[in-house]
């Protein structure tokens, strides 16, 4: 199915599907890959990064979307796309952890920790490049990144879900522990390679 | 061309500048109070997160015992010196109270020949093992040797030989991290000053016990006429020393017909 000559709520669907599945910014795009690996060791674990990836990536989506439609595009500044986009996602990452502290302590103890890990994630500035690349509006950007993050919590939950059982396998000494981790990654990508073409 | 140049600079310093002064002013205006006192306790933990105060890790502790709903010894890792160290920081004078206590497997089952029942080719995990009529081992009450309890110790003190798991008294830390996950229960923890203890939870009568293992205790209250401080007592099958009376003569080991009360060290 064609995603550009789609429209309105079919569109929206179109998009979730795209992200979640056929193009899920782990499996397929291979972005995101560090904190993959490194917070699934357990479900709890990967949901909570999970959500705080979701949490930043719809509002990022916002913020660079608005700082391209309304200040790089208008003065022709379009190649200072990276450089602008990191700055705003930084400083976001920074205030949201911030206001959490003081405003929703509890949130903070149980997404907070992750983050600082996000403030380096590739998979937020390429979330954010990908949705100027696809011309979307501000609201659908919001829900590209929303809906790319969604894929994310469930690749890295999949992952923690395998891990958890990895953990008491019986595996052979050279396999255990990271390269495991790479080969179970791997099958995992290939099975979501079936979706892949469904839209364009 | 000087437009060219300036333009970028002036809107990503712009930018730049705009989210410093945002951020500066945030921090100001979302300032947390915390108590220093609790980054100083903080500092002075072990920081294993283990969880062998009762608190869900390092930073829960220093918050609590700065809050005084904690004691300045509540961490079995760090030991008397950390708990000096704290007691000093919270301006406290006098004792620490701290003991230090130590995990101990209550089985004998390696030596006294607990054997295997049937062979159990599962995960390789007590717990897991545990389901299938209560493990391979001849003795319901012995230790598996899976090594639940190597995996739940954070600080490398147990290992398994011949299918029994072992502490390590001067690596262990006393967290009891291995007895909660042991699902035989057959892990004590114990204070370290006190030299014996009773290897073996079996609780069975003595007949039954001799069957599955010559080392364990089979009730028949020896023990308890050998200790002259009445710290001994058989209760529900098996004989159990109460620490807060005995006093490390070891009259009752030498007495034990089938040598289940041994020095854990």
């Amino acid at each position: 199915m064609e995603l550009a000559a789609s429209s309105g709520g079919f569109r929206i669907f179109l998009m979730l599907i795209s992200a979640v599945f056929c193009n899920n910014f782990v499996l397929a795009r291979f972005l995101g890959c560090c904190p993959f690996l490194g917070v699934s060791k357990t479900v709890g674990g990967a949901v909570g990064m999970g959500l705080a990836v979701t949490f930043v990536m719809g509002l990022a989506s916002l913020f660079t979307t608005m700082v391209q439609l309304y200040i790089l595009n208008p003065l022709n500044m379009a190649y200072m796309q990276t450089i602008a986009f990191i700055l705003v996602i930084a400083a976001l990452v920074q205030f949201v952890e911030m206001f959490m502290k003081k405003a929703m302590p509890p949130l903070y103890r149980s997404l907070g920790i992750y983050l600082p890990l996000i403030t380096t994630n590739c998979a937020v500035l390429g979330v954010t490049i990908l949705n100027i690349n696809s011309s979307y509006g501000l609201l659908e950007s919001v829900l590209n990144g929303v809906f790319s993050a969604l894929g994310f919590l469930l690749a890295i939950v999949l992952m923690a879900g395998i891990n958890e059982r990895l953990a008491t396998a019986k595996i052979s000494p050279i396999l255990t522990g990271f390269p495991i981790s790479l080969v179970t990654a791997g099958l995992m990508s290939i099975a979501f390679l079936g979706f892949s073409g469904m839209i364009r | 061309m000087v437009t060219q140049i300036l333009w970028p600079l002036a809107t990503l310093g712009g930018m730049g500048i705009l989210f410093g002064l945002l951020l500066s002013y945030a921090s100001k205006k979302f300032y947390v109070e915390v108590d220093e006192r609790v980054a100083l306790v903080r500092e002075c933990l072990p920081g294993a997160n283990c969880g062998g105060c009762g608190y869900a890790g390092c930073d829960n502790l220093a918050a609590a015992v700065v809050e005084g709903s904690a004691k300045v010894s509540a961490c079995p890792v760090g030991g008397a010196a950390v708990a000096e160290q704290i007691s000093a920081i919270m301006g406290l004078t006098g004792g620490t109270d701290f003991e230090k206590v130590a995990a101990y497997v209550l089985c004998n089952g390696a030596e006294g020949g607990a054997r295997e029942i049937y062979h159990y080719d599962g995960v390789s995990q007590c717990a897991a093992a545990a389901q299938f009529d209560g493990g391979p081992k001849s003795c319901r009450f012995a230790c598996l040797g899976y090594g639940d309890c190597v995996r739940a110790c954070k600080f490398g003190a147990v290992t398994v030989v011949h299918q029994q798991a072992k502490v390590d008294p001067d690596k262990c830390t006393g967290c009891g991290a291995c007895a909660a996950a042991c699902p035989k229960g057959v892990i004590q923890v114990t204070p370290v000053k006190m030299r014996l203890t009773v290897a073996c939870r079996n609780t069975d009568a003595a007949k039954k016990v001799r069957e599955v293992c010559a080392r364990g205790c089979i009730a028949c209250k020896r023990c308890e006429k050998a200790c002259e401080y009445g710290a001994i007592h058989v209760a529900g099958g098996v004989a159990q020393i109460d620490y807060a009376k005995c006093t490390n003569c070891g009259k009752c080991a030498e007495q034990c017909p089938s040598k289940c009360i041994v020095e854990k060290i």
